[in-house]
């Protein structure tokens, strides 16, 4: 997982030659983007430039894009993502509840990330799960039934057993 | 080929009165092996289409069957079809919208994951019919697995020809790939999809022309929703008369419907056309936990409307929730029980298209904003006379207004819930009450006889707003309370009440 930063950015050229010379090439730069942050967990200025050079597309596009979707982070992440999820399932059981008190006890607001950098806070829109709902995403494991009582047991426990260095 | 489930699962209860046409094999087969799904007559539609059937006759029998677009505006498909063929090109596009945004829905999710061979061979099956041999699969990124599955099923079905150059040396070529969305609602939309595709913000143009005409890359492109996809190749297999003696006379087939919220039997549920919505919450959901009262059923998600409980005899389908002021939608349904406030719910959804809406339109952008902050206003006990009547001004200028889909939309759960709910709107904005005691600004916190004067809550308050000696029954000034809820969450003697 520790690549540096070279290693990353010869990883995104070799993808983005990969695709730019297929039929409308630069169709593709959602696809880059998505690559761009898996490499380097969010979409930094500096990553954009190097696309925009790559894929001969102006990074003032490439900024309007990538700030579009909701997807793609612009700042640095916490070692592990929480997504309350906000979807109509989840709300009606208490979702709100769910958030508020995560976001006590990280305080932290939505979008931001923990003091410790441990926690990185999203709302996510639906995980489509909604059969568990109240339901919480950390990381890429889905956490259901949760309630204000027990999210943030959830919360250690996931970083207990998921230490990341 | 439908409804082998009952086969598997046997007479269950949440089965039974179910007709699994779009979930037919959805935990039948394993996803991952395309032989498992050649067992169940998968590709037997393809391999019928190619061996002679003129493309003319395969749109014919999908325009008779009456299959209309499951992704919510239920137009017909047939038509969609032949729209698309009828255009002279050398460059045609399928599409699969597999943009599944409405929170509260995952049957596409559900199909992809279980089935996606049956996406597969419906696309194949309309690239013949219309003339293309590029198909693509815009699929949310928040679908890992229902990506990887699918990627799975295209490399396996390219491996036995299924999808390629030359399929079953035919002379048909058709392949398919797959790109990812990144998590923006508006997307779902077709012509901000394909904008998506194109590797732009994807924000909706104007119609027309019509995606029929010129769709991505300016090419005319068909482009249908997932459950669409996975019906057609029941219709090729099992024929036309059978698949439209299901449904009602305009509202042909089944309809997937992900049944959540306050209901014992969560999950995915498919009905023919024209059930009610008193079977589905009754009889398949097993009705509302704790003996609590169904108060609304919510349809068709941010863009669709309340149906309060004592219209859920209405049969569904696409006009008869029309005419009650929701829509089909994409199959989302919500059930909501008497502890919810029916303003924050309309809140809920208004929050939620608010900040989806692209800002390219200024009904949408700014109007949804106002509306909202209106809505806002109701909840924290500062609406005011003639509010009401202002949202139904602005919402019904909304919906005429907007560009695209989701600001005609945007303005259904607020107005629905106006009409079936107004006495709610009222008790909000003229008691400053609400019943439901969901809108937390609105409560009022009493401490009762339970109190034995440990202090808990008077550390916890913020404001300083509870006195009282020790070991004394204490008291909350109402007039310096600012309902943060501290006292409450403190108390470990539930001295406190809410309400």
């Amino acid at each position: 997982m520790n690549k540096d930063n070279g290693t990353k950015i010869k990883e995104l050229k070799e993808y983005i030659s990969s695709v730019k010379d297929k039929k409308h090439g630069d169709s593709y730069l959602i696809a880059v983007l998505h690559k761009a942050q898996d490499l380097f967990g969010y979409v930094s200025r500096e990553v954009m430039d190097e696309i925009s050079l790559e894929m001969n597309i102006p990074t003032a596009h490439i900024w309007g894009v990538a700030t579009f979707y909701h997807y793609f982070s612009l700042s640095p992440k916490g070692k592990h993502t929480v997504s309350v999820c906000m979807g109509t399932a989840c709300y009606v059981k208490g979702a709100d509840k769910v958030l508020q008190a995560i976001k006590d006890h990280l305080k932290i607001g939505i979008g931001e990330t923990s003091k410790d950098g441990v926690f990185t806070l999203q709302e996510a829109r639906c995980l489509g799960a909604c059969g568990l709902a109240p339901v919480v995403m950390i990381d890429d494991k889905i956490y259901g039934n949760v309630t204000e009582k027990n999210a943030v047991t959830i919360l250690k426990e996931h970083s207990k057993q998921n230490p990341k260095s | 080929m439908h409804n082998r489930s009952l086969e598997v699962f046997g007479k269950a209860g949440y089965f039974n009165s179910q007709l699994r046409i779009a979930l037919r094999n959805c935990g039948i087969i394993d996803p991952g092996d395309l032989d498992d799904y050649l067992n169940v007559r998968g590709f037997e539609a393809l391999a019928k289409v190619l061996s002679g059937i003129k493309s003319e006759a395969v749109i014919a029998e999908i325009k008779r069957s009456g299959l209309r677009g499951r992704g919510g505006a239920g137009f017909g498909t047939g038509l969609k079809w032949e729209l698309v063929a009828r255009e002279k090109s050398d460059q045609k596009y399928v599409i699969c919208n597999a943009d599944e945004g409405d929170p509260g829905a995952f049957m596409d999710r559900s199909i992809i994951e279980g089935d996606p061979f049956s996406v597969l061979e419906g696309m194949a099956i309309a690239g013949y019919a219309v003339g293309s041999d590029k198909g693509i699969v815009y699929i949310r990124a928040e679908y890992p697995l229902a990506i990887k599955r699918l990627e799975k099923a295209i490399e396996a079905a390219r491996k036995q020809n299924l999808l390629g150059k030359d399929i079953l040396s035919s002379g048909f070529s058709f392949d398919i790939e797959i790109r990812l969305g990144a998590g923006a609602f508006v997307c779902g939309e077709e012509t901000a999809l394909m904008q998506s595709i194109e590797g732009h913000r994807g924000m909706p143009r104007p119609r027309p022309p019509y995606p029929s005409a010129s769709g991505l890359f300016c090419k005319p492109t068909l482009i249908n929703n997932v459950e669409t996809w996975a019906n057609v190749p029941v219709i090729v297999v099992e024929g036309a008369e059978w698949f439209s003696s299901v449904g009602t006379e305009k509202s042909k087939g089944t309809k997937v419907f992900a049944l959540a919220g306050k209901i014992n039997n969560t999950g995915l549920v498919e009905v023919p056309m024209g059930t009610t919505l008193r079977h589905v919450i009754y009889d398949i959901g097993g009705g509302i936990p704790g003996s609590k009262k169904l108060k609304a059923v919510q349809t068709g998600g941010p863009s669709g409307g309340c149906i309060p409980a004592d219209l859920i005899d209405t049969p569904i389908d696409y006009e008869s929730l029309g005419k009650i002021g929701s829509i089909m939608g994409s199959g989302g349904m919500i059930v909501i029980d008497e502890d919810s406030c029916m303003v924050s719910i309309a809140k809920f959804f208004l929050e939620f298209t608010q900040s989806e809406s692209c800002g390219k339109c200024t009904p949408c952008r700014e109007g949804t904003k106002r509306m909202l902050e209106i809505l806002t206003r109701i909840t924290e006990g500062q609406g005011k006379e003639g509010d009401i009547e202002k949202l139904e001004r602005l919402g019904n200028m909304i919906k005429k207004s907007s560009l695209c889909g989701l600001g005609q939309s945007a303005p259904n759960p607020v107005l629905s819930t106006i009409r079936y709910f107004r006495n709610e709107y009222e008790d909000h904005i003229k008691n400053k009450k609400c019943t439901a005691g969901a809108c937390e600004k609105m409560l009022s916190y009493v401490i009762n006889d339970k109190c034995i004067g440990c202090g808990a809550c008077k550390r916890a308050c913020p404001v300083n707003a509870i006195s009282g000696s020790t070991k004394q029954k204490h008291l909350i000034n109402q007039d310096l309370c600012t309902k943060c809820g501290e006292c409450y969450k403190t108390c470990k003697f539930s001295a406190i009440d809410k309400g």
